[in-house]
């Protein structure tokens, strides 16, 4: 009991320091057994998940945790903030985490076969910096991070496919590295203007400089940067090659994870270090709504045209992105709301989709979508998860996806923006093309092509974590009520500093 | 035209730092060679880190070292630069090295993959769809199969 309230002061800090030492001893581990890293990264993501939750629990109960690193007070030293927001968002993290660690075991034996102790020490890393970009309060230090996460996501990228995984990887490298300096300026001139690096600090010291033209290129280089993270649509041309090419297990949890931080980096650098009503201001909003749904449209276009499923998925993605980013663009506490809950539920979607892709490549080394004939007889269980993310990604009422839209339109409507209810509507509809080719083709083969095959299903470490995020997707469209009314509103009101929580 | 010569004058350390960051943005999206790029990369990074050095400097002041001794009767006599800028910089040194050796290993890779570094001979390479280089270029075959 002593030891743990030893700890208990520290366990914010925890969340960012385990992942980073377990990943340095990952090689140690390996280099002992060369079965023992999954069990150690399943640990490890064990552990962050249990504090990850208990920080969420701790915030609800008794408000926001400050952690001073080293001891310094926060303008000066470095400071970690635990809210309802990245409380939130580090619980999603954990758990995606948790459930690809897993589902990587067969996997990436299979895919990257001989570098399992380097995958394992890079995963372990990636949710370092991820963690860590969630967690900080200061500016700085989000900007190391976010250089963490996307050095070892080139690393998990370049392992894929031999020769497009190397060449995506690089890619991905150029324009991200494009993204990072442009965010390190927009640091620079923001603390040119403050003289400070800690987030709350500076939205208090902000609102004296507005007028000044640092503080407006500072929020345009942050923008840029940061679309260019997340892949909102005329700067995704990173992201469709590095999903495609990824390892499986990477795929998964950089669709899952990577791009969700980043537009959580983008809400966070909007309304908690500018002001919503700065924002507004310069019209940011209406920019970022309108690229939104451009996104969300062309996203689905080009996932119609093509044929390899995790391609598909990656461009499906782009459009998802939109969609959070449309809830946030209307800056009303109906649209944000929607954003929200629907950064947790494309985490869920996404993550079950690219496990499933990941499956039927173990199993049977496709991942073109005309040859998927017959997967329904021989793979029921992973083609059922499949079938209930698609359809939530569609937004059948009844599964989460649903919920997000409906209220992403009604922000929409309350905005008086109809055009963007028609653009989801369009959307859903768009989806519904590129899913029902991979239908028909996994349930709807010729008698006489399926008779013949028998069932042969991936095996259980894959099959768990795909079953828990599909019941995860049924669940929250019936009971997300709670949720939306105790989290998601009061959090949109904080945001919009309507007051709220806290 | 004096005029804008004195107006270059007077910040000529951010012309400069904006000057270099152009280079290293065209050099990073113009240039074909996979190595220039990253040399590109590494100039725009380095253009700045020297805008954040140059932000940080204070007309007399001197490196920040504390002279006399603690307490405030001494902190009127010295001028400093302001240290907090530097300290950044060297992270953001440390982030852009590790990005550099990121970068050349993955060229390393990619020539073992399509012997050559030039970015037009591997888009043709993939273009070409060559199965033995392309993931990407198999399932893509199979699509034209299974169509038929």
């Amino acid at each position: 009991m002593t030891g743990f309230d030893l700890i208990a002061p520290h366990l914010p800090v925890l969340t960012v320091v385990i992942p980073l030492i377990a990943g340095f001893l990952t090689p140690i581990i390996g280099w002992i057994d060369r079965r023992l890293p999954w069990y150690w990264v399943m640990l490890a993501m064990f552990v962050v998940l249990l504090i990850a939750g208990n920080n969420l629990v701790t915030v609800i109960n008794s408000g926001t945790i400050h952690y001073k690193l080293g001891g310094w007070d926060p303008p000066f030293g470095i400071e970690y903030v635990i809210d309802l927001l990245n409380g939130f968002v580090c619980l999603i993290i954990a758990f995606i985490a948790f459930m690809v660690s897993i589902y990587s075991k067969e996997s990436v034996k299979k895919e990257v076969p001989g570098k399992t102790t380097p995958f394992y020490s890079v995963f372990l890393l990636l949710i370092t910096g991820l963690m860590g970009m969630t967690i900080t309060g200061d500016i700085f230090n989000f900007y190391v991070f976010l250089e963490i996460s996307s050095l070892t996501a080139y690393a998990l990228i370049a392992m894929g496919d031999r020769g497009d995984g190397v060449v995506a990887s690089f890619n991905y490298l150029i324009m991200g590295t494009v993204a990072a300096s442009f965010i390190l300026l927009g640091i620079g001139y923001l603390y040119a203007v403050t003289g400070t690096l800690n987030m709350a600090d500076m939205q208090n010291l902000l609102p004296g400089v507005y007028d000044s033209k640092v503080v407006l290129a500072a929020l345009a280089f942050f923008m840029a940067g940061f679309s260019i993270k997340v892949g909102l649509f005329p700067l995704h041309a990173w992201l469709p090659d590095a999903y495609t090419h990824a390892p499986s297990t990477a795929s998964a949890l950089i669709a899952g994870l990577m791009t969700k931080v980043g537009v959580y980096a983008m809400i966070r650098f909007m309304f908690c270090v500018f002001t919503p009503a700065f924002v507004i201001d310069v019209n940011m909003t209406e920019i970022l709504t309108w690229a939104a749904a451009l996104a969300i449209i062309m996203g689905s276009v080009f996932a119609i045209a093509q044929s390899d499923i995790k391609r598909m998925l990656a461009y499906s993605s782009i459009s998802q992105i939109g969609y959070i980013l449309l809830g946030f663009g209307l800056v009303n506490v109906v649209g944000i709301t929607g954003g929200l809950l629907h950064i947790m539920n494309h985490a869920f979607m996404k993550c079950a989709l690219f496990l499933v892709a990941g499956a039927i490549f173990y199993k049977t080394d496709i991942r073109n979508i005309y040859q998927f004939k017959g997967l329904g007889k021989k793979m029921p269980v992973t083609t059922t998860v499949f079938l209930i993310a698609a359809l939530s990604m569609i937004g059948v009422p009844g599964t989460v996806g649903f919920t997000s839209k409906w209220y992403l339109a009604l922000g929409s409507i309350e905005a008086n923006q109809w055009i963007f209810v028609a653009v989801i509507l369009v959307s859903s509809l768009l989806n519904i093309v590129y899913f029902w080719r991979i239908f028909d083709n996994i349930w709807f083969g010729h008698p006489h092509e399926i008779e013949n095959i028998k069932r042969d299903e991936a095996p259980l470490t894959m099959l768990i974590p795909m079953v828990i995020l599909g019941i995860l997707c049924v669940y929250f469209g019936f009971f997300s009520g709670d949720l939306i009314e105790h989290i998601f509103e009061p959090l949109a009101k904080t945001l919009l500093g309507l007051g709220g929580v806290p | 035209m004096s005029g804008i010569l004195d107006i270059v004058y007077a910040e000529y350390n951010y012309w400069i730092y904006v000057t270099l960051m152009m280079i290293g943005f065209y050099a990073m999206i113009a240039k074909k060679n996979l190595i220039k790029k990253v040399i590109g990369a590494n100039i725009f990074q380095t253009a700045i880190f020297l805008f954040y050095v140059s932000l940080a400097d204070v007309t007399g002041g001197t490196a920040p070292i504390l002279v006399g001794g603690h307490g405030a009767e001494h902190a009127a006599d010295v001028i400093y630069t302001n240290p907090v800028p530097h300290c950044l910089i060297l992270t953001a040194i440390v982030v852009s090295v590790s990005t550099t050796a990121v970068a050349l290993a993955l060229i390393i890779r990619i020539y073992q993959e399509y012997g050559s570094i030039e970015e037009d001979v591997i888009l043709a390479a993939r273009r070409e769809l060559k199965p033995e280089f392309s993931e990407h270029a198999r399932q893509k075959g199979v699509a034209e199969v299974g169509r038929q």
